[in-house]
C-alpha cells in the first residue's frame, strides 16, 4: 500500500483525446492547518458523545420513571415514546459523532490499494485436482458401479415426496367455486341487526334508512367454527335500505323482491371485494371506498362507475310470520369478486 | 456544473429542505383541521309564533312559505320538504350553522351558528308543530359517560366507520361530498345526525339502533377524541396514509440529508480563503 497524492503522475496514453486526469492534489482540511479549528471540531464530537451517553442514561430513567400500568395505554405510549426517544438519540449521536470525527480530524490524504489477481497458483489448481482424482480413485466410484448406480437411483427419486405433497395443492373437496356459490342464507332467514343480531320489522325503518345487517344464521355458526364464521361473514353480509316507492326502478322477475321500499343488497364489492356501506341516501348511490365503484342502489345495484363489472347482488325479502323481515331464500348469483368458475353457478346449483 | 455541486453539498441545504417540508406539512394540517362551536336547545310550543316569523325571514326563499319545499322547473329540488323532520333535524342543521346555507351546493358545510339558542329552539318548535317527527334528544339519552365504549367501537365499526373512518376524522364521498370530522361535534349533534340521516347520510331510526346503542357509539367517539398523543403530533390520526408520508418526506428526508452530509467533503483551507 502506497500513499500518494500530488505527486502522483497523470497516466499519459498517446493519441488519447482525452488522458486520465489522475487523482487531483489533496488539499489539507481547515481542521488540518488551523489548530483552533481542530479544537472546536474536537469538542463538536465530545459533544455528541456526551450527549449520546445522556441519551443512554435517560433510556434508563425513563424506564424507571414511566412503569407500564396495565390497562393504561396512554402510559404505554408516554412509555414508548421516552424510550426510543433516548436510545435514539443515543444511537444517533454515536453514529454522528463518529463520522464528524473521521471527517474533520482523522487524516484524509487519499490512499491506493493494490489489487492482485484473485486466482490460485498452477501448482495449487493441479495440487486440487490430483486431491480430488485421488478421492474418487479411493472410492471406487468408477469400478464399484452397484453402488454408483443405486446412489444414482436414490437421489434420482429423492424430489418425489416433495412433489408428491404437492398434490394437496390441487383440487380439493367440497370444490371452492362451489362454496363461493352459496352463502349462509337461505328461505325464511331472519335479516338481523349486525352486532346486536336484533331482528328487524318492515315498520322499525324510516324512508333513508341504512342496516348493515347479517343473515340469523349467522349466530347458529359453533364458536369453534372461525374460519367458516368469517367465510359467513365474508359473503353473507347485507344491507338493508329503505326508499320511497317511487324512488326506484325494478328490473323484470325482482317485482317482488323489496318490502314497501325495503331493499336488501350484497355489503361485497363485485369488484375486488371490499366490503361497502358508503351509502348515501340522497343519491341513491353506495360507494366502494378501495377503487371509487359506485353502484345505483335504485336501479338494482348497476354499476355507475368505477372498476366494478357487475351490479351489486340482491337478496329477496319477505315478511315471516312473526313480522320480521326474512330473506326469501339465497343470492341467485355468487356474491363477491369474479372468479374463473363463476360463471358456471346460478341459484348455488352448477349449471 | 461545480458551483451547482457545491451548492448541494452546502452544509445548511439539508436542513434547509428539512425545515421546509415541515412547513409545507404543518400549512397542510392547519388548513384541514376546522374548528367548531355548537348549542343544545329545548323546544316548547310557546315558540311556535316566533319561529314560523324567523323561518318567513330566513328559510322560506328555499324551504317555501309553508315549509313545503322548493322544486324548480327543471324537477331539481332546491330546498326540500320540512314537514315531519322534526325538532331534532332542525336543532341539527341550524345548530352546527349547516343551516341556513350559504350558497346551493353538493354538500351543506359546518360553519358559524348564525342563530341563538333562543331563536334555533323557535325554529325548531315551529317546524315541529307542522307534523309529527324526531324530537331533540334528553340529555340522558346521548351522556357519553353512561355509555359502553368497547360496544360503541363495535357499533361505529360497523355502522359509521365506512364513511366518518375508524376515528371519526372523514372521509370522501362523490362527486365532491364528504363525511365530516366528527371530533368537536356535540353530542346532541352527533345523536341527531344518526336519527334524522342530514344530507348524504342515512337514518339510523331508534327502532334498529337503539337509544342505548347511539349512547354506545357517542360513548365511543368521545372516548377517541380523549385519547392524548404523547408525541404531541396526532398527524390527523388517518392511519397509515399519513404516517405513510411522514416516513416518505420528514423520515426518508433526514436519511437523504444525512447521506449528502455523509459525501460532503470538509471545508478545505482553500475554499475557505475564497470564501472569505
Amino acid at each position: 500500500m502506497t500513499t500518494h497524492g500530488s505527486e502522483l503522475e497523470p497516466a499519459q496514453q498517446g493519441g488519447d483525446p482525452l488522458p486520465d486526469p489522475g487523482i487531483p492534489p489533496h488539499e489539507p482540511r481547515l481542521t488540518d492547518t488551523d489548530v483552533k479549528a481542530a479544537k472546536r471540531a474536537e469538542r463538536q464530537v465530545a459533544t455528541m458523545f456526551g450527549v449520546a451517553a445522556l441519551g443512554s442514561i435517560g433510556f434508563v430513567v425513563a424506564y424507571l420513571a414511566l412503569p407500564l400500568i396495565e390497562g393504561d395505554l396512554t402510559r404505554l405510549q408516554a412509555s414508548n415514546l421516552a424510550l426510543g426517544l433516548t436510545l435514539g438519540v443515543a444511537l444517533f449521536l454515536i453514529g454522528i459523532g463518529a463520522i464528524q470525527w473521521a471527517k474533520k480530524l482523522m487524516p484524509d490524504v487519499e490512499m491506493v490499494q493494490e489489487r492482485h489477481p484473485l486466482a490460485s497458483t498452477a501448482d495449487e489448481q493441479a495440487g486440487a485436482v490430483a486431491a480430488f482424482q485421488a478421492g474418487a480413485d479411493e472410492s471406487g466410484i468408477g469400478r464399484r458401479k452397484l453402488i454408483r448406480n443405486s446412489l444414482l437411483g436414490a437421489v434420482a427419486l429423492l424430489p418425489l415426496p416433495i412433489v408428491f405433497i404437492l398434490g394437496d395443492l390441487g383440487p380439493v373437496n367440497p370444490n371452492p367455486a362451489q362454496v363461493r356459490a352459496r352463502t349462509i342464507w337461505g328461505p325464511g332467514v331472519r335479516v338481523v341487526n349486525d352486532v346486536t343480531f336484533e331482528p328487524i320489522k318492515p315498520e322499525d325503518l324510516e324512508v333513508g334508512q341504512l342496516v348493515n345487517a347479517m343473515p340469523a344464521t349467522y349466530k347458529e355458526i359453533p364458536e369453534e367454527e372461525h374460519s367458516e364464521a368469517l367465510t359467513a361473514r365474508a359473503f353473507s353480509s347485507v344491507i338493508l335500505i329503505r326508499m320511497e316507492l317511487d324512488e326506484f326502478v325494478i328490473e323484470p322477475g325482482r317485482e317482488d323482491w323489496h318490502v314497501d321500499g325495503i331493499l336488501c343488497y350484497s355489503k361485497i364489492c363485485t369488484h375486488v371485494g371490499c366490503p361497502i356501506s358508503l351509502y348515501e341516501q340522497q343519491t341513491h348511490n353506495m360507494l366502494c371506498p378501495c377503487h371509487q365503484s359506485t353502484f345505483a342502489l335504485a336501479d338494482n345495484g348497476k354499476v355507475v362507475f368505477g372498476p366494478a363489472h357487475r351490479p351489486l347482488p340482491q337478496l329477496a325479502l319477505e315478511v315471516d310470520a312473526e313480522g320480521y323481515l326474512a330473506a326469501q331464500g339465497d343470492f341467485a348469483e355468487p356474491v363477491g369478486p369474479s372468479y374463473w368458475e363463476r360463471a358456471k353457478y346460478e341459484n348455488g346449483e352448477r349449471v | 456544473m461545480t458551483a451547482l455541486l457545491a451548492k448541494r453539498r452546502h452544509p445548511l441545504a439539508p436542513i434547509l429542505v428539512m425545515g421546509l417540508a415541515l412547513a409545507a406539512l404543518a400549512a397542510l394540517y392547519a388548513l384541514l383541521s376546522p374548528s367548531s362551536q355548537a348549542s343544545t336547545t329545548t323546544a316548547t310550543s310557546t315558540q311556535i309564533e316566533e319561529g314560523k316569523q324567523l323561518f318567513l325571514v330566513g328559510c322560506s326563499s328555499c324551504h317555501g312559505l309553508n315549509a313545503e319545499g322548493v322544486v324548480r322547473d327543471d324537477g331539481t329540488v332546491l330546498g326540500p320538504s320540512l314537514i315531519g323532520v322534526g325538532a331534532a333535524a332542525v336543532d341539527f342543521q341550524v345548530g352546527t350553522g349547516r343551516m341556513p346555507m350559504a350558497r346551493n351546493n353538493v354538500q351543506a358545510p359546518r360553519k358559524s351558528v348564525a342563530y341563538t339558542e333562543e331563536q334555533t329552539a323557535a325554529l325548531a318548535a315551529y317546524v315541529a308543530s307542522l307534523a309529527p317527527g324526531p324530537a331533540i334528544p334528553e340529555p340522558d339519552q346521548y351522556d357519553p359517560t353512561q355509555g359502553d365504549i368497547a360496544q360503541g367501537g363495535l357499533l361505529y365499526r360497523t355502522n359509521c366507520a365506512q364513511c366518518h373512518n375508524t376515528t371519526g376524522q372523514g372521509g370522501a364521498l362523490t362527486l365532491g361530498k364528504y363525511a365530516p370530522k366528527l371530533t368537536g361535534v356535540e353530542p346532541v349533534h352527533i345523536y341527531q345526525a344518526m336519527l334524522t340521516g342530514p344530507q348524504s347520510m342515512p337514518v339510523f331510526s331508534d327502532a334498529v339502533l337503539t337509544s342505548e346503542d347511539k349512547r354506545d357509539i357517542i360513548a365511543y367517539l368521545k372516548n377517541i377524541e380523549d385519547e392524548p398523543n404523547p408525541g404531541g403530533l396526532g398527524i390527523g390520526r388517518i392511519g397509515p396514509v399519513s404516517e405513510g408520508l411522514w416516513v416518505w418526506v420528514i423520515g426518508l428526508g433526514v436519511l437523504v440529508a444525512v447521506a449528502a452530509w455523509l459525501g460532503a467533503r470538509s471545508v478545505t483551507v482553500k475554499r475557505e480563503e475564497t470564501s472569505a
